[in-house]
């Protein structure tokens, strides 16, 4: 099913080629690629204080930075990755372009107030560099109380200003997507025809909307006590420090699952386009989907076990955090059971996607340890964290980015990139991933704790494997950029539909007009209507 | 004062009024209860005739009482995600 | 009598029925996020009250119960006006829209006065923190904490007001050079709606801070 181009109408990139037609566009496909541009620039900063630190811990001794260095370097790595990479990295870039696309839309139901979201974004972003440029913020990622309210010596305000700001951004977004989900899909097009990315960024619209101010108005709360020294986080005025952990991961848990949910929709699309059948399970994907999202708020306890919360809490909220396991392995139950019989070939989504799947596992199970009371004991505050939530947050989102970069390139950019470097990529980003983080879980086991820059000298072998695995994966994450961008100038044209992928997204043009669709889409049946008989795409 | 009165689809004012004169009154019956001691059962009117008038203007005012049920889920949602926050965050403190 | 309204632009929708839906979604789920944004104030209240209970009760003492009863009386009215000023924009009576308009922006405006008058009581008295704050009596840490909370979140509501009034301003203005019609007056609707939220917050603010064990 491809569209007949009659008459050449211009592609959204060629409606306009001046700076003024993207910073003031109302295209829902433009604004998630200024985000593209925005949420790289970011993770490169990040990274790179993720790089010295690895620098730093190549020896137990701290001899290329000092401590309170150390504290910053963690911090802005941990700010930065969280808020202005992880969290709009799939809904803000591929949820902007596709989900429009996806439902059969002409854009998002608020287009003003999706530019508006990138601007806001940005102003948070300028907040962050402003903190950087004055010298940082050593509070860590999660500013706890009352080191952040009472001792710290560094820009907490300007620090919170920006994460408060950019938190705006993801409201707008979520608040966007459910709307237009609700009221801009194609005629024909039910709740249950809806592709699993649309309900995967459904639900973490839910989640962003109903966590993000909680986060902000507390933040608010610690910026305000910081600046007055009077708040209800004080101890000595009968206020409480265990508030703010509640508050703060009332939002912070749930977060994570606004990283993993979408990467979950990505992953869905790639497996069934790449094995050729529908994915197993349908439904159960989509209540698992939702189920996560709920299940996912009630769990934060579980990140204050040790913080001297009432033991029955402390039990509750255990119990609770085993229970998300189960929407979450159904997922992975049910990507395995679509591979199973399909005409499975290994492009390079795929790679990722099968590398997203792994590492997911690998960081569920382990998160299945710390939900335990007994074992977060000897674990929590230990590089064991550290590793479980690289492998959920990095291992799996960031693999999961990746693959949709690859699986929707052809359609965004309008030409095809080089599939064998494109999988020599993935491979190597895997590999790279698994050295510098499977050593974190042995180093925490045996009881290397986190966020110090010097360590007893028996973890060095660990550590440096660590660093070797994370150079190794600095070079998977410059890769793409190199040949990606070779694509841009010099890839072939590629089609409507290079992958022989279902969709809606894949009956227009590639790229697509302004207007996404020349005639308006209808739809008359379930999503991934793969005929397992039929051969490879073109 | 409104010359075309209440003969229309649109919510009349008449039932506006009405709310209005119920929230008075529930206003007037929690300052004065405010002053009867009743121990706990002070701390349950107070909360449960605010409860009480919140619902008057949502459904009257805000028209939830005939919106699409996907609004009053709207409405509903972050009401019931809030009550998340309470209900695990209080279960804490009084366990403790 | 109503001619035809200015309608902007917007052309993702496919007709006005659409549209108007989804605004009044999209507003909703703004709505929900703003009970959690003051729900955390609202959290913060519960907890620091069950540890000081009473510090609170001394604390709600010496706020105003009378200005803080009219308050709430001046609120639920503006309430009233709003809902009929909507009421007039869907049928098309631009006037009474207009008369409807500017009696709840007065309304609120008369709000934030009544508050005024509390707050440089509060500051007579030497209640606020931080600025000047010399209460000494029993549990004057915990009395400290109610009125920081006291402030911060009617300060917050009456922000919200504040932008309230502005946009019911801005709606005044938008009304009277005919942008609205029975076939198009979403921002009305919508200002109406927040307008509504202001007060429901302010509805679980007053027993809060007025009636605790006022016996």
């Amino acid at each position: 099913m491809s569209t007949i181009a009659a008459a050449p109408e211009p592609s959204y990139i060629d409606v306009s080629y001046t700076l003024r037609s993207w910073l003031t566009t109302h295209d829902h496909k433009r604004i998630g690629l200024l985000y593209v541009v925005s949420i790289t620039f970011f993770f490169f900063i990040a990274a790179v204080a993720a790089a010295i630190m690895r620098v730093e811990l190549l020896t137990p001794a701290g001899d290329l930075l000092e401590a309170d260095t150390y504290n910053k370097l963690f911090t802005v790595h941990g700010v930065v990755m969280v808020w202005f990479f992880l969290i709009p990295s799939i809904p803000a870039t591929f949820g902007n372009f596709l989900l429009p696309l996806m439902i059969g839309a002409r854009d998002v139901a608020f287009p003003r107030l999706n530019l508006a979201s990138w601007y806001v974004y940005s102003l948070g972003g300028l907040f962050v560099i402003i903190t950087l440029i004055a010298g940082g913020v050593d509070t860590g990622w999660t500013f706890y109380t009352p080191y952040t309210t009472m001792f710290s010596n560094t820009h907490v305000v300007a620090a919170i200003c920006g994460v408060f700001i950019v938190g705006f951004s993801s409201i707008f977004t979520g608040l966007n997507f459910i709307v237009t989900v609700h009221r801009m899909r194609a005629p024909g097009l039910n709740w249950f025809r809806l592709p699993l990315f649309v309900w995967a960024q459904y639900a973490t619209s839910l989640v962003m909307v109903l966590a993000t101010p909680v986060l902000a108005m507390t933040l608010a709360l610690v910026a305000i006590e910081r600046i007055l020294q009077v708040g209800i986080f004080d101890p000595a005025l009968g206020g409480d420090p265990l508030l703010f952990q509640h508050l703060f991961w009332f939002y912070s848990h749930p977060a994570v699952y606004i990283m993993v949910l979408p990467a979950m929709g990505v992953v869905s699309e790639v497996i069934a386009c790449f094995a050729r059948r529908p994915v197993f399970g349908y439904r159960f994907m989509v209540y698992s989907l939702l189920g996560i999202a709920v299940v996912g708020f009630t769990v934060w306890g579980h990140h204050m076990f040790v913080s001297g919360q009432s033991m029955y809490a402390g039990m509750v909220f255990s119990l609770l955090s085993f229970l998300v396991a189960v929407p979450s392995s159904i997922k992975v139950f049910n990507w395995t059971a679509t591979l199973y019989r399909g005409s499975v070939s290994f492009e390079a989504p795929m790679l990722y996607a099968l590398g997203f799947i792994a590492l997911f596992m690998m960081g569920g199970i382990t998160g299945i340890w710390l939900a335990a009371l007994a074992a977060d004991v000897h674990l929590t505050d230990t590089y064991f964290v550290v590793a479980h939530f690289h492998y959920i947050m990095v291992g799996a989102a960031v693999m999961a980015y990746f693959s949709a970069i690859h699986f929707w390139w052809p359609k965004i950019t309008g030409r095809l990139y080089p599939e064998s470097w494109a999988r020599l990529a993935a491979i190597v980003m895997f590999i790279g991933f698994n050295l510098a983080f499977f050593p974190q879980y042995i180093a925490g086991f045996l009881g290397m704790p986190r966020r110090y820059h010097a360590y007893p000298p028996e973890y060095e072998v660990l550590n440096i494997l660590s660093s070797a695995g994370a150079a190794v994966l600095a070079v998977a994450y410059v890769l793409p950029l190199i040949y990606l961008g070779w694509s841009l100038l010099r890839g072939p044209r590629a089609g409507s539909s290079p992958w022989g992928a279902t969709g809606l997204e894949w009956e227009t043009t590639s790229p697509p007009p302004r207007d996404n669709f020349r005639r308006p889409p209808r739809v008359d049946g379930p999503p991934y209507a793969y005929d397992t008989e039929r051969g490879h795409g073109p | 004062m409104s010359p075309a009165a209440g003969q229309n689809h649109s919510p009349g004012a008449r039932q506006y009024v009405l709310t209005w004169v119920a929230l008075l009154v529930l206003l007037l019956v929690a300052v004065g209860t405010a002053y009867i001691p009743l121990g706990v059962v002070n701390v349950g009117l107070n909360l449960g005739i605010a409860v009480v008038k919140a619902l008057l203007v949502m459904v009257v005012f805000m028209h939830l009482g005939i919106s699409r049920p996907v609004v009053r889920l709207a409405a509903v949602a972050g009401f019931f995600w809030l009550a998340l926050l309470f209900i695990l965050t209080l279960a804490e403190y009084v366990t403790r | 009598m109503a001619p035809d309204a200015v309608v902007p632009d917007a052309p993702q929708f496919e007709d006005g029925e659409q549209r108007r839906s989804a605004a009044t979604l999209g507003m909703w789920v703004f709505l929900a996020t703003e009970v959690l944004f003051f729900g955390v104030l609202f959290g913060g209240y519960a907890v620091i009250r069950l540890l000081n209970y009473d510090a609170f009760v001394v604390g709600s003492h010496h706020t105003d119960v009378v200005l803080g009863t009219v308050n709430t009386a001046v609120l639920l009215t503006s309430s009233l006006t709003m809902a009929l000023a909507v009421r007039g924009a869907g049928l098309g009576q631009r006037r009474d829209t207009t008369r409807w308009l500017v009696l709840t922006l007065l309304l609120g405006l008369a709000f934030l006065g009544i508050k005024g008058v509390e707050y440089y009581q509060e500051y007579q008295d030497a209640l606020v923190p931080v600025l000047a704050f010399r209460y000494q009596g029993p549990h004057a840490q915990g009395v400290l904490l109610f009125f920081y909370l006291y402030f911060v979140m009617t300060g917050l509501h009456a922000l919200h007001l504040i932008i309230g009034v502005a946009v019911v301003g801005a709606m005044v203005v938008r009304n009277r050079r005919g942008h609205f019609g029975p076939e198009y007056y979403i921002p009305v609707e919508l200002t109406g709606l927040y307008w509504h939220f202001v007060d429901v917050v302010w509805i679980f603010l007053y027993p809060l801070f007025y009636l605790v064990a006022r016996v």
